[in-house]
């Protein structure tokens, strides 16, 4: 059992909700990444059979296992899908010194509707500068309801984060999230190790709920701008994106509220009235 | 002999109105003077899509309004308002 001490609180919750990213810059020490790296150099890492459960793959001392096992991870993996989830697969995605194109902005597998959701987990373990490019997310794109490189046309977004970060970093994302590998304008190959995990439980108030209720708090007044305000979760999901249409955003907002409701079983949980206002369908009669 | 080239500017726009913000973009640069690919610019190369208009750029292609189709009324997916621009340049091949 991961210590209550390593879950996620519910404003990291909240905030994967509204952008389907989480990053957790240095999380894993030097003495793992150089262990990675020493293994990836030699010819790889070995995986498992797609549906085997995580605690079984990368058995020691394999160096990917030493870093999943951390329970900085293991709070991260517990929060997002819960206990022992299902290794579905990895990849050590290598960008070669001056690769001049970039990959086709997509979102991972094919279009999946379900509100049920993987994770993957991008690990960098060596310092990534913006010259060397690193894996480029769109935060909010994981509602958006596309198939694979059908997205591939678009080139750059408003907001678009390229994870430029120091050895030891960690990202976890939803797996609809956009994403793609930018070019490498170095003379050194760039490495990334990516783990997509599949939940095995009902992802219910996985993560570290003792403040859910004070988070969550009381309804606000409809179009509020409180950016200035406590980042309680109603401010956090209700945060758009630079690259969200006009219109468009204000779903998004919709779709992060029907995420909050599946997570907590809060079927009141609103964000500025949005859906409240949808499910007012009265059907009592004045007596005549 | 000079010819003259393509140049493609998609400006992926905050709502239908061609004066709109730019939130997305991609240039294809038919001339081979210049090479774009995915995450290589921050910034918008115009603020609105107007404002390419009075750089010179040509729109080629409207985004149609089309309703959602039932059921899928809040349902989000594509950029809905993806305007095209061209401009022709002088090649000498």
């Amino acid at each position: 059992m991961v210590d209550k001490k390593y879950l996620l609180t519910t404003a990291q919750m909240a905030e994967f909700v509204a952008r389907g990213m989480l990053r957790f810059d240095e999380l894993i020490p030097d003495s793992i990444n150089q262990a990675v790296m020493a293994a990836f150099d030699a010819g790889g890492i070995e995986g498992a059979p797609a549906g085997t459960p995580l605690s079984l793959c990368y058995p020691e001392p394999d160096p990917i296992g030493s870093m999943l096992r951390m329970p900085e991870v293991q709070g991260i993996i517990h929060s997002l899908v819960g206990p022992d989830p299902l290794f579905d697969h990895h990849a050590i995605h290598v960008r070669q010194p001056n690769q001049g194109s970039a990959q086709g902005m997509h979102g991972d597998s094919i279009i999946d509707t379900r509100m049920h959701f993987d994770v993957q987990l991008m690990y960098f373990p060596h310092d990534v500068p913006l010259e060397m490019g690193g894996t480029l997310v769109v935060p909010g794109s994981q509602y958006r309801r596309i198939n694979e490189m059908d997205i591939a046309r678009y080139q750059n977004f408003a907001g678009q984060v390229p994870m430029v970060c120091k050895a030891g970093s960690l990202l976890a994302l939803h797996h609809g999230i956009w994403h793609c590998g930018r070019q490498n304008k170095t003379d050194r190959k760039r490495y990334m190790y990516k783990i997509r995990l599949n939940p095995v439980v009902r992802q219910y108030r996985l993560w570290n709920t003792d403040d859910l209720d004070k988070m969550t708090g009381g309804q606000k007044r409809i179009f509020t701008r409180d950016q200035n305000a406590e980042a309680d979760v109603q401010t956090i999901l209700g945060r758009g994106e630079p690259w969200f249409e006009d219109a468009g955003g204000r779903l998004e907002i919709v779709n992060r509220v029907k995420m909050w409701r599946f997570l907590t079983g809060d079927e009141n949980f609103d964000v500025h009235y949005w859906l409240t206002r949808l499910e007012n369908m009265p059907e009592r009669r004045l007596a005549a | 002999m000079s010819q003259q080239r393509q140049k493609i500017l998609i400006l992926y726009l905050g709502n239908s109105a061609l004066d709109s913000n730019v939130k997305g973009w991609t240039l294809y640069d038919g001339t081979g003077q210049e090479s774009h690919t995915t995450g290589d610019s921050d910034s918008p190369p115009y603020a609105t899509g107007l404002d390419a208009l009075l750089d010179g750029w040509r729109v080629i292609q409207f985004p149609q309004l089309i309703p959602p189709y039932p059921g899928m009324e809040y349902t989000t997916s594509f950029q809905m308002y993806e305007f095209i621009f061209e401009k022709l340049e002088a090649f000498n091949g």
